[in-house]
């Protein structure tokens, strides 16, 4: 079945009140809106009924549920919606935007690139070193992993919502504008920021990882 | 297109959001440039790791709240 046939058979059975349909919706995104509520209050128990509130949304918006959005993008708008009137943490997007690590909106240190007098000019002065292999089920893959999160929760809010979704998550591009309701643009420049932040923290600690 | 500028647009690259010819100028330095290279490879390691995290998984009890709030739904 196509996944949009797929999701209109899913939408049939829970007007239909069918209770395995809901299980199984509820398996499949709660776990991911719990950590997508928890960007924007400040307590588990907070996040919990914010989840909550969203599938009772659901619940009672099914029957006039139009199909204009996937089941799961308007399910994330309606939990950020809900997050936001709850949330405590500041969402200022401009600050966000601007949580470059260096001057200008650069995401490596200038100082690795050559000045502008050089004979090569904003080239690296000494290549990034080669990370070793880390294949699955290794130490060293567990470890990155280990980090990734770690660093991934350190991101700033918004870097840390896009990341989130979009590589955590897997939404599309589109999906993630709407759920969070940014321009292309400015998801773009909240994702170059977070990937190149977590990037940064692997090298550092595979530099120092013989 | 120097190495400073290439790191900047790993992202749009990956998205395909480049115009044509800063792609034009995108491939044909990652073409003479290891360390970019690398550094493009280490972008898209990072994303593949970012895509290996895995979610807690439901406590039962949250899980049978939320399926009573939809029996009540069901059955008022």
């Amino acid at each position: 079945m196509e996944e949009a046939e797929i999701e209109q058979t899913l939408v049939a059975r829970l007007r239909a009140r069918d209770e395995s349909a809901f299980a199984e919706i509820v398996d499949a995104n709660t776990p991911a809106m719990l950590r997508t509520a928890r960007m924007y209050v400040a307590s588990r128990e907070a996040a919990e009924e914010v989840v909550q509130e969203t599938w009772i949304a659901l619940i009672r918006g099914i029957d006039g549920f139009e199909g204009r959005s996937t089941l799961r993008t308007w399910l994330f708008r309606v939990l950020v919606n809900i997050a936001k009137t709850r949330g405590v943490r500041d969402h200022n997007l401009r600050e966000d935007l601007a949580a470059a690590p260096y001057p200008d909106g650069a995401t490596v240190d200038p100082d690795r690139f050559r000045g502008p007098d050089d004979q090569w000019p904003g080239g690296w002065r000494a290549h990034p070193a080669v990370w070793p292999p880390s294949p699955e089920g290794s130490t060293l893959a567990a470890e990155m992993m280990a980090l990734t999160r770690r660093d991934l929760d350190k991101l700033p809010n918004r870097q840390r919502l896009v990341v989130t979704l979009r590589d955590v998550l897997g939404f599309d591009s589109e999906e993630v504008c709407q759920v969070l309701s940014l321009t292309m643009a400015n998801q773009r420049v909240l994702l170059h920021r977070g990937r190149a932040r977590v990037r940064a923290a692997l090298e550092t600690y595979l530099a120092v990882t013989p | 297109m120097n190495c400073k500028t290439f790191v900047e647009l790993v992202t749009e690259y990956l998205e395909g959001a480049l115009d044509k010819e800063t792609r034009r100028r995108f491939d044909e330095h990652l073409a003479l440039c290891p360390g970019c290279a690398d550094y493009l490879d280490q972008i898209r390691v990072t994303v593949h790791k970012l895509e290996q995290l895995t979610e807690e998984s439901l406590d039962p009890t949250y899980r049978d709240r939320l399926l009573s709030a939809f029996r009540d739904w069901r059955d008022p």
